[in-house]
C-alpha cells in the first residue's frame, strides 16, 4: 500500500486563511480606532480583547503539544496515525506566543492599570500583601520564560520526531528513541505543569480581578484549552481526511478523539463547578465578588449559554458511541467546543474590565471587534498549520509503535 | 437450559481462530460460543454476536440513581427536617450536585456490575460446564451445537480441516446449576461421557 506522505496546501485553504488573517488585522486596526485611542476605559476594552484572544488561542496550541508529550509518556501508539498534525499545529505556537509576549508585556510596561490594578498596589492593603508574586519584574521574566520554554521544548520534541523521517530504525535504535522523546516529553510535561497548571493563567488572566483569587483557576483554564485543543486536532485530522490523506486514520481513532472531547468536556464542567461551590458555600464576600456580576449580573446570558455547550451538549450529544464515530457529529461538536471555550475564556477576561465606574453596573461588550479578531488568530493558526504540515511526511511511519496505530481498535 | 451434544473445537493459535470462525460461519455451523483465555478484539464481530445493551443499561441505571437522590434530598431538606445551613435557602441546588454525582454513579457501577453479572451468569454457587480447563490457559475453544441437521463426522472432519488441534464430542447441560467448582458432582448420570475423537 502506497500512502500519501506529502501534503501540499490547496490553495482553497490558503486563501481562507489569508483572508481570516485579513479580516483580522482589519478588526485590529478599526477596533484601536475605535477603542485604542480613546480615554482609558475605551483603552482598557481594546486591550482585553487582545489579552482574550492572544492567551486563548495561545494555550489551545500549546495543548496539542501537551496532548503529544502525555500520550508520548503514557507509550501511547493509537495516535501516532495524526501524531504530524498534533505537531503541526504546535509550530503556531511561535508566532502565538510572539504576539503574546507582546500584548502581556505592552500591559505591565504600558502600565495599563485599569486591567492589572496590581501594577499601582499603593494604599491598597490586599494588593499589596501579593506584590511578592504580582509585581511587573516577576510577572515580565515569568512571561518571557514560560512562553520561551514552550516554543524551545516543543520545537525540541518536533526535532526528536524529525529524525524518524531519516530511514528504517533498527529495534535498538528504536528503543533508544522511545528513550530520548520520553525524556523530552516531560521535561516539557514539567514546564508545562509549572505554568499552564499554575501561574501563567494566574499571572496573566486571574490578576485581571487582583483581589480575587483561586487556587482552581489554573486547572480550569488548562481544561478549557485543553478541550478546544482536542478540539482542533480532530478538525484538522477530519479536514485532512476529507481532502484525502491520512488514509489510516479510521473511525477508530476519531473515537478516541471524540472520547477525549466527551471526558474533558465533563473535566471542564467538574473543574468549573469545584471552583464555584467552594465559594457558593462559604460564602465570603470578598470571594463571591467574582461571581456576581458572572452568574447573576451581566454575564448570566453569557454564562449559562457557555455552560449549556460546554457541558449539556457535549454529555448528550457525545455520550452514545455511534456519535463519537461519526465524522459529521464530531465536526459539529469540535466547533461548538471550541466557540463555547472561546466564550468561557471572554468571561473569564472581560467582567473585570466592563464596569461602569461611576453606575458599578456591568455591560457585556461582546461585537464584531472580538470576533474579528479570532478569526484572524483562527486564520493564523491555519496558515502555521498549512505550511508546517507541507514541510515534513504526514506519518512517523519508522515509529517503533507504529503498527499499533494501524491495528488500533477501541 | 438442557443437555444438548457439542461438538468442541481447540486452537491454540488466534490467527488460525479467527479464520477458521469465519468459515464455520459461512458453512452454516451453529456456533454455541468461544471461549478465550483473554479477551480478543474484533472476536465478537467475526462471531456476529449483536452490540451489547449494556451500556443503554448504565445510562438508565444512572437516570434512576441522579433522579432518586434528587428526590430523596429535596424531601429531605424542604419537608422532612429542614435545616438552617449558612443561611442558605433549603432548596440549594448547588450542595446537592455533588451527591446526585455520586448517587448517579453509585448506581450506574452497581447496576452495571449486577447486570454484567446476570448476563454472564456469574453468581456464588452457580457451577456451568467446561469444555475444556485449558481455555482459560492457553486454548481457544470453539464450541459448536449438534442440532438435528448436523452431520457428526463431517464436521469433526471440517473442524480438523480448519486448524483445530483437539476436536470432541460431549454431551453436557448448557445453562448452570446450583453447585461448586472444588467438588466433584456428577450430574446426570448416563449423560456425563466424553468421547475423545
Amino acid at each position: 500500500m502506497s500512502l500519501k506522505e506529502q501534503f501540499t496546501v490547496p490553495g482553497r485553504f490558503r486563501t481562507i486563511s489569508l483572508s481570516l488573517m485579513a479580516i483580522g488585522i482589519v478588526s485590529l486596526v478599526a477596533g484601536y480606532f475605535l477603542y485604542g485611542t480613546g480615554d482609558e476605559h475605551y483603552q482598557v476594552r481594546f486591550w482585553g480583547t487582545l489579552i482574550h484572544n492572544s492567551v486563548f488561542f495561545l494555550l489551545v496550541v500549546n495543548a496539542a503539544m501537551f496532548f503529544i508529550c502525555a500520550t508520548t509518556l503514557a507509550m501511547g501508539g493509537w495516535q501516532l496515525a495524526f501524531r504530524r498534525v498534533s505537531e503541526a499545529i504546535t509550530v503556531a505556537v511561535i508566532p502565538l506566543g510572539v504576539i503574546a509576549l507582546i500584548v502581556l508585556l505592552a500591559l505591565v510596561l504600558g502600565h495599563q492599570h485599569h486591567i492589572y490594578h496590581w501594577l499601582t498596589p499603593e494604599g491598597d492593603k490586599i494588593l499589596e500583601g501579593k506584590s511578592g508574586f504580582l509585581n511587573p519584574r516577576f510577572y515580565i521574566i515569568w512571561t518571557i520564560l514560560t512562553i520561551g520554554g514552550w516554543i524551545i521544548l516543543g520545537r525540541k520534541m518536533r526535532l526528536v520526531s524529525a529524525e524518524l523521517d531519516n530511514g528504517p530504525v533498527p529495534v535498538e535504535q528504536g528503543r533508544k528513541y522511545v528513550f530520548r522523546s520520553t525524556v523530552w516529553a516531560s521535561l516539557f510535561l514539567v514546564w508545562f505543569a509549572l505554568t499552564v497548571l499554575s501561574t501563567a493563567p494566574w499571572l496573566w488572566l486571574m490578576s485581571i480581578d487582583a483581589h480575587w483569587y483561586s487556587t482552581m483557576f489554573s486547572w480550569y483554564t488548562f481544561a478549557s484549552t485543553f478541550v478546544s485543543g482536542i478540539a482542533v486536532m480532530t478538525l484538522f485530522v477530519i479536514y485532512l481526511k476529507n481532502q484525502g490523506y491520512l488514509e489510516l486514520v479510521n473511525r477508530e481513532h476519531i473515537h478516541d478523539l471524540g472520547k477525549f472531547m466527551f471526558a474533558f468536556s465533563i473535566f471542564w464542567t467538574y473543574l468549573w463547578f469545584s471552583q464555584f461551590m467552594l465559594i457558593w458555600y462559604a460564602n465570603i464576600p470578598e470571594e463571591t465578588v467574582y461571581f456576581k456580576p458572572r452568574v447573576e449580573g451581566a454575564f448570566k446570558g453569557l454564562f449559562w449559554f457557555m455552560f449549556v455547550i460546554n457541558f449539556l451538549a457535549p454529555l448528550l450529544i457525545l455520550m452514545r458511541a455511534g456519535s463519537k464515530r461519526n465524522y459529521t457529529t464530531v465536526t459539529f461538536m469540535a466547533i461548538l467546543i471550541i466557540i463555547g471555550h472561546w466564550l468561557d475564556v471572554y468571561q473569564m477576561v472581560f467582567p473585570g474590565l466592563s464596569q461602569d465606574p461611576e453606575t458599578g453596573k456591568y455591560h457585556v461588550p461582546l461585537n464584531f471587534f472580538d470576533i474579528g479578531v479570532a478569526l484572524g488568530f483562527v486564520g493564523l493558526i491555519m496558515y502555521s498549520t498549512g505550511n508546517a504540515l507541507a514541510k515534513r511526511p504526514l506519518y512517523v511511519k519508522n515509529h517503533p509503535f507504529f503498527k499499533e496505530t494501524i491495528i488500533h481498535h477501541t | 437450559m438442557g443437555v444438548k451434544k457439542f461438538i468442541v473445537g481447540c486452537f491454540d493459535n488466534e490467527d488460525v481462530l479467527f479464520p477458521a470462525v469465519k468459515s464455520v460461519r459461512k458453512a452454516g455451523y451453529k456456533i454455541h460460543d468461544v471461549y478465550t483465555p483473554m479477551p480478543i478484539h474484533g472476536l465478537d464481530h467475526a462471531m456476529g454476536l449483536r452490540e451489547t445493551s449494556l451500556h443503554t443499561a448504565g445510562f438508565i441505571y444512572g437516570i434512576i440513581g441522579t433522579t432518586t437522590a434528587l428526590t430523596s434530598i429535596t424531601w429531605i431538606f424542604t419537608r422532612d427536617w429542614p435545616l438552617n445551613i449558612g443561611g442558605k435557602p433549603h432548596f440549594s441546588l448547588p450542595a446537592w450536585i455533588p451527591i446526585m454525582f455520586e448517587l448517579t454513579v453509585l448506581f450506574a457501577a452497581v447496576g452495571m456490575v449486577l447486570t454484567f453479572c446476570y448476563l454472564c451468569q456469574l453468581a456464588p454457587f452457580v457451577k456451568k460446564h467446561h469444555f475444556h480447563l485449558r481455555a482459560t490457559d492457553d486454548l481457544f475453544v470453539m464450541v459448536l451445537e449438534v442440532t438435528s441437521k448436523t452431520n457428526e463426522a463431517d464436521t469433526i472432519n471440517f473442524l480438523k480441516k480448519a486448524g483445530a488441534v483437539e476436536v470432541n464430542v460431549q454431551v453436557a447441560e448448557d445453562g448452570w446449576w446450583l453447585g461448586r467448582y472444588d467438588k466433584e458432582q456428577k450430574l446426570y448420570q448416563g449423560h456425563g461421557e466424553t468421547v475423545i475423537v
